[in-house]
């Protein structure tokens, strides 16, 4: 599903990479958590599973494509094999819920009809069925993450990406979305997720990649968040 | 593609821009209408040059048996056939002479009317009424004189003139005119492009949070630029529209009901010349800013 061999990034203007010589592989349906402090890499490391940028050194590959050699015009086309979903929602204010998850479809060229089916079906799945008509401003956190969720997941994505996806949730809420997630998980969708949340960590005993400073330092199959955190 | 989908986008990112998308269309109003008016007035040039313009520097007409009475150049009666023959051995002598076409007065006549084919004049001529005339093309056309001092009065030659003279000055005027309008178009051209650079990086910008999850979910670049691209062209073709109003209006009252009225001997440009500009005014006011559009673009919209 997603393999790095000896991966290496640095930004111009950055003397120390952001990633250095990263080897990894992460199976289908593997749920994986990224861990790490601020400025260890797991930015860097999800937008080079995204494309958002590309490896300087080593090779990434995504859905058996090796990204470096993937032409800039087929991007959207394997972007709509994952799903994101980020700490700040990323909804946009104006459109209802519904609309929220149609957009991603539309502009994605899914029919009309394809779309009136799938929006209240997806709903339904993160547990926002009937919200549909109401804006995002009127939910909560954890209802916007779920739309959030929602949208990243109406396409059926093999892989999910997230970015602290509970960084602005309380512990409650931030339950119901790991549930959530989790959920997604089985039905065979791999999920990375980059987190600060120990707590949650320690609870799911998933496997846990850690990165200090752009080095991958530990890599455990039923990990907790740190020894020593 | 969803043309719904698409063309609310464009109509939300128009409003929402309204003061930039009216100054674009201004600016690419003005620079079109200025840059159609010059091509315009290049065409009139061409229209004023006739037949013989480019060809030669000097004609010399000949007595028709009209000219026996009006002229006293001619009051021996018609060029006769001897006559005609001594003027062109003459000619062919000269040294400064390139070459000489002979023009018969038929011939005259259907040059007269292809040149002057929309004006009042044609219609009051007859082949008889014009005069048969050898025009000659020089080596060096500033040596006109030569040709002046030995073929004027003689017999048989009604008037030996220096083509260029007679149209020159106002050739020169519109060519003046012509560069200044150049000029102008240019300095409009480029403040309209910027206006659109600037439009179209506003709009983007507005818009970031829209493209941001459209590049998220997997919209292909085409689908996210299309908007801003169509916008562009919109705002630019809204220009070109009343560049091309402008254009006609021009032509209807400062030509049709002004300038064709007081100056008769002048053959103006017809619709056919004007017609013939606005579809490429309305080609340039859509490619032009959709062109900028879409450069700017790949600066300010990563994908």
């Amino acid at each position: 599903m997603i393999r790095f061999d000896s991966v290496s990034k640095s930004y111009p203007k950055q003397n120390r990479p952001a990633l250095r010589d990263v080897s990894l592989e992460i199976e289908r349906g593997e749920f994986v958590f990224l861990v790490g402090s601020s400025g260890s890499g797991k930015s860097t490391f999800l937008r080079l599973i995204l494309r958002e940028e590309r490896a300087s050194t080593g090779q990434v590959h995504v859905l058996g494509k090796d990204l470096a050699r993937l032409s800039n015009w087929k991007v959207p086309h394997m972007r709509r094999q994952l799903g994101t979903v980020f700490q700040d929602f990323r909804l946009l204010g104006n459109k209802t819920v519904g609309e929220n998850v149609a957009f991603a479809l539309e502009v994605i060229g899914k029919s009309r009809g394809q779309i009136r089916k799938t929006v209240p079906e997806v709903l339904d799945l993160v547990g926002l069925g009937g919200k549909e008509e109401r804006m995002p401003g009127e939910l909560s956190g954890g209802e916007q993450q779920r739309v959030a969720i929602a949208r990243a997941f109406a396409n059926r994505p093999m892989l999910l990406i997230a970015d602290e996806p509970t960084g602005n949730l309380d512990p409650q809420t931030s339950v119901g979305i790991m549930k959530l997630l989790d959920r997604i998980n089985r039905t065979g969708t791999t999920v990375v997720m980059a987190t600060h949340d120990q707590q949650i960590v320690d609870q799911m005993r998933k496997r846990v990649v850690e990165l200090e400073t752009g080095r991958l330092v530990r890599d455990q199959s039923r990990g907790v968040y740190g020894y020593q955190h | 593609m969803r043309a719904q989908f698409v063309l609310s986008e464009i109509s939300v990112g128009l409003r929402r821009n309204l003061t930039m998308t009216f100054a674009v269309i201004v600016s690419v109003a003005l620079s079109l209408a200025l840059a159609g008016g010059s091509l315009l007035a290049r065409e009139q040039v061409s229209t004023m040059k006739g037949f013989w313009y480019d060809k030669v520097q000097v004609s010399i007409y000949l007595c028709n048996k009209n000219d026996a009475s009006s002229d006293p150049n001619c009051d021996k009666g018609a060029v006769t056939s001897q006559q005609k023959q001594e003027i062109k051995t003459d000619l062919e002598k000269l040294d400064v002479v390139e070459k000489i076409y002979y023009e018969s007065a038929d011939q005259a006549y259907n040059h007269y009317k292809e040149d002057f084919k929309d004006s009042p004049l044609a219609d009051s001529l007859t082949a008889d009424q014009m005069q048969e005339s050898y025009r000659v093309k020089l080596k060096d056309p500033t040596k006109y004189q030569v040709l002046q001092t030995a073929f004027s009065g003689r017999q048989g030659v009604q008037e030996v003139q220096d083509q260029r003279s007679l149209l020159e000055n106002i050739f020169n005027l519109l060519n003046g005119m012509n560069i200044a309008a150049l000029c102008v178009m240019a300095l409009m051209l480029v403040v309209a492009l910027l206006l659109i650079v600037n439009t179209v990086r506003v709009s983007a910008f507005s818009r970031r949070r829209e493209t941001g999850i459209m590049r998220l979910v997997g919209a292909s670049s085409f689908y996210i630029q299309m908007p801003f691209i169509l916008e562009a062209a919109i705002a630019g073709l809204i220009g070109a529209g009343f560049a091309c109003v402008l254009l006609v209006l021009g032509k209807y009252f400062l030509i049709n009901n002004w300038l064709q009225e007081k100056i008769l001997l002048i053959n103006f440009i017809g619709w056919d010349a004007v017609i013939k500009v606005l579809p490429l005014i309305l080609a340039v006011g859509v490619l032009v800013p959709a062109a900028a559009a879409f450069i700017t673009l790949r600066k300010y919209l990563k994908v």
